[in-house]
Formats: structure tokens, sequence, C-alpha cells
């Protein structure tokens, strides 16, 4: 795509701030290197297009090619819950699989991704590849040139139960400062939170969220809406999520809001599994 | 000012997957206007999701940051979701659990952009 295009693209989008030409726009920036307004356009359009599958394969595919594959990982992972079929997230996950080594699952994700979409580019070529480290063990941690990102690792792996009300989320992102364990009583169990003026503010906050606690499970029963699985929130400095373990527990996350709310379901999904494996050991 | 609330109300019933949309003042929790809200307790939305997003702006308060400008309390067979809007007035749809979320959201907030 010349400059040209670009420019067309980048006017079409001012013009327009809700119109979905941000993706060709930062597909065209990311193929050209910028990185950082590609980035910019993606995290933009995600701002209103929160559960739209293709925006979050962009940003993925722009913090890949940043080396923030971690992040990448969750974001082709959000595509997949919100389109089980996307292409474009198999094949990214499936990359990603296959530098960590892991060939079974990156040929599942590829599969994935060659039946959804014949035609992408590189795919059959990558199935065939895994398909033939897989039948030669020796080339397994030896990736092909030219299929993957540079480098690549999965997603931090979960840690062990620790004893201690702190080291609950030990290893997670925000382990000290904005994740939070409380139980039904709205007593603080893990974890902590600050105010952005940096006063701890974790049992204040977790007596509070006793009674939404209690209302989230009578709203959902009187409404007829089966079990509360989850709390988001979104104030114009953060964003916030909760979510329940245990049946006597809660778990606050709390991220500030450029952290798009499917990226904290991911965030406190890890966490909670952290929180129940800590609960279990402290039982 | 009634029937643009009413069209704003329908704009959100429009989108699959929604039961129904209310506006609610969000201090009484009661009912200010609502649209098919056919086999939902409309009184019981109302109070309830007052409650739920005046307990989670207490939270928010204690944690210094600002009041909720979208909750979405999620369950296994549906989701309520609230927007708050000028005049203290929450703008509330209630869903199947297959909905297009930000598409709802886009919808509450031009209802509460209406309500200004």
């Amino acid at each position: 795509m010349s400059i040209e295009d670009i420019r067309v693209l980048t006017s079409q989008l001012a013009a327009d701030p809700s119109s979905l030409v941000f993706l060709p726009l930062g597909e065209a920036l990311r193929r050209r290197g910028q990185l950082e307004a590609a980035e910019k356009i993606a995290l933009a359009g995600l701002t209103r297009y929160p559960d739209l599958a293709d925006a979050h394969d962009l940003l993925a595919r722009v913090l890949g090619d940043q080396g923030d594959l971690e992040r990448a990982f969750d974001e082709w992972d959000i595509a997949l819950r919100l389109d089980p079929r996307h292409a474009g997230a198999h094949k990214g996950i499936g990359f990603l699989f296959y530098v960590a080594g892991d060939l079974p699952k990156a040929l599942e994700h590829l599969e994935s991704a060659h039946a959804a979409d014949p035609g992408a580019e590189g795919v059959a070529a990558a199935v065939a590849r895994v398909r033939e480290a897989l039948a030669l063990p020796a080339l397994a941690s030896a990736p092909a040139a030219g299929a993957t990102p540079p480098v690549a690792a999965e997603p931090e792996p979960l840690p062990p139960p620790l004893p201690g009300g702190r080291a609950v989320f030990a290893g997670l992102e925000g382990a000290q400062d904005g994740l939070l364990l409380l139980d039904g009583n709205g007593l603080r169990i893990g974890g902590g939170l600050s105010a952005p003026d940096g006063t701890a503010v974790g049992d204040a906050v977790a007596a509070h969220l006793a009674g939404v606690f209690r209302d989230a499970t009578r709203a959902a029963r009187l409404l007829h809406l089966g079990s509360w699985t989850s709390v988001a929130g979104e104030t114009t400095d953060a964003n916030l999520f909760l979510c329940a373990p245990t049946p006597e527990s809660l778990l606050l996350l709390v991220r500030d809001n450029s952290v798009p709310i499917g990226r904290l379901a991911l965030q406190a999904e890890r966490a909670a599994e952290a929180a129940r494996r800590w609960l279990e050991g402290a039982a | 000012m009634r029937l643009d609330i009413v069209g704003s109300l329908e704009s959100i019933t429009r989108v699959r997957g929604v039961r129904g949309a209310m506006i609610v003042s969000a201090e009484e929790g009661l009912v200010v206007a609502e649209s098919s809200m056919e086999g939902i307790d409309g009184a019981a939305v109302a109070a309830l999701t007052a409650g739920v997003v005046a307990r989670l702006g207490r939270a928010t308060e204690a944690a210094g940051r600002t009041a909720p400008a979208f909750v979405h309390l999620q369950a296994e067979r549906g989701a309520l979701l609230a927007v708050p809007a000028p005049g203290d007035l929450l703008v509330v749809a209630v869903t199947d659990a297959a909905v297009n979320v930000g598409l709802v959201r886009l919808e509450l907030r031009r209802a509460a952009e209406h309500l200004a």
C-alpha cells in the first residue's frame, strides 16, 4: 500500500472516526514498520469496537512485531473468544506455539486457520512445516526460518500456591497493586490496591465490594439470569473487573483505562485460578 | 422529550439479544421509562441495577477513582448493562447471554446523551 493510500485512509478515518477503515490503515502502517502509529490506530479502534475480533487481531499483529508476544497472545486469545473461527488469530497463536516448541498445539491452530481461510498467506506452508517437524522430532526445537516471529514465549505460567496472604498473586502483573482478593464479608485476604495518589485503599474498597457481591447475586437470581459470573466497570480513569474465584470469595482487578475490559477478563481469569489454588492450599 | 426517550430506548431494544431497556432514577431505583420489558420485572431491574451501580460507585470512590461510566453485570444466561445519564438517571438494558455488548453499550451511551 502506497503512502498516498495511507493518506486517503487517514482522511477517511478523520472524517468518520467510527469507520472500520482503522483496520486497513493500522495494517498498512504495521506493514510499513510504523508500529507506534499502528498501535495507536488499533487501540483507538478497540475503544470503539471492543468486541470486534479483527481489531484484537490487528493489535496482536502490531504487538507481535514489537516483540510483546505475551500481550499479542492475549489479544489473539480474545479474538478467538469473540470469533472462534478467526483465521488470523488461529494463525498468530499457531506461530507463537510453534516458536515456543509446542508443535501439536501449533498444528492445531494452524490447521484451524487453514480451514477457516484456505487462501491465507503462508498458512498452508506453515502447516506442512509443522507436520514435517512432528514427523522428525530432532527438528522440533529448531523452527524453520521465515515461518514465525523472531522470538516467542508462551504466556507467563501460573505461579504455584504460596503461603501468606500477600503472596496469593505472586508472579502475576499487579500482584501487590491492582489485584484484591476478599471474602464474602468484605475482608481482604490478599493482594493490594492503591489510589492514584499512592494511598493504600485495599481494605476500604474490599468493604464496599462485599455489598456489590450480594447485590450482583440477588440481581442475577431475581432476573432469572442464572449465577453471575462477572461485573465490569469503566470509569474515566480506570477499568475494573470483579469475579468470584470461589462461592465465598471475590476478586477485584483494577487497571488504568488504556487496558480494555477483554484483557482484564483474561487477567482476572488467571488471577482467579491462582486464588483458587491458593485458597485450596490454605484450607 | 418523552418521544425522544422512547425512541432512544427502542434503538437499544432493536439490538439483537436485548430483552428490554429502561431509564431508572439512580438514587431511588425507580422506573422512569421502559421499552419491551415483557416477562421482566421492571421494578426489580430498576432497584437492583441502581443498587449495584451505587455500590460499585462507592467502591470506585474509595479507590480514588471516578464513578463508573459503564457497568456490565454478566451472568450465565444474560447480562445487565447500565450507563449513567444526566439528571441522576441510569440507562439500563437486560440482555440474553449471546449479545453484542459493544453495540448495546454504544446505544446506551447514545440514549444517555439524548437525556442531556
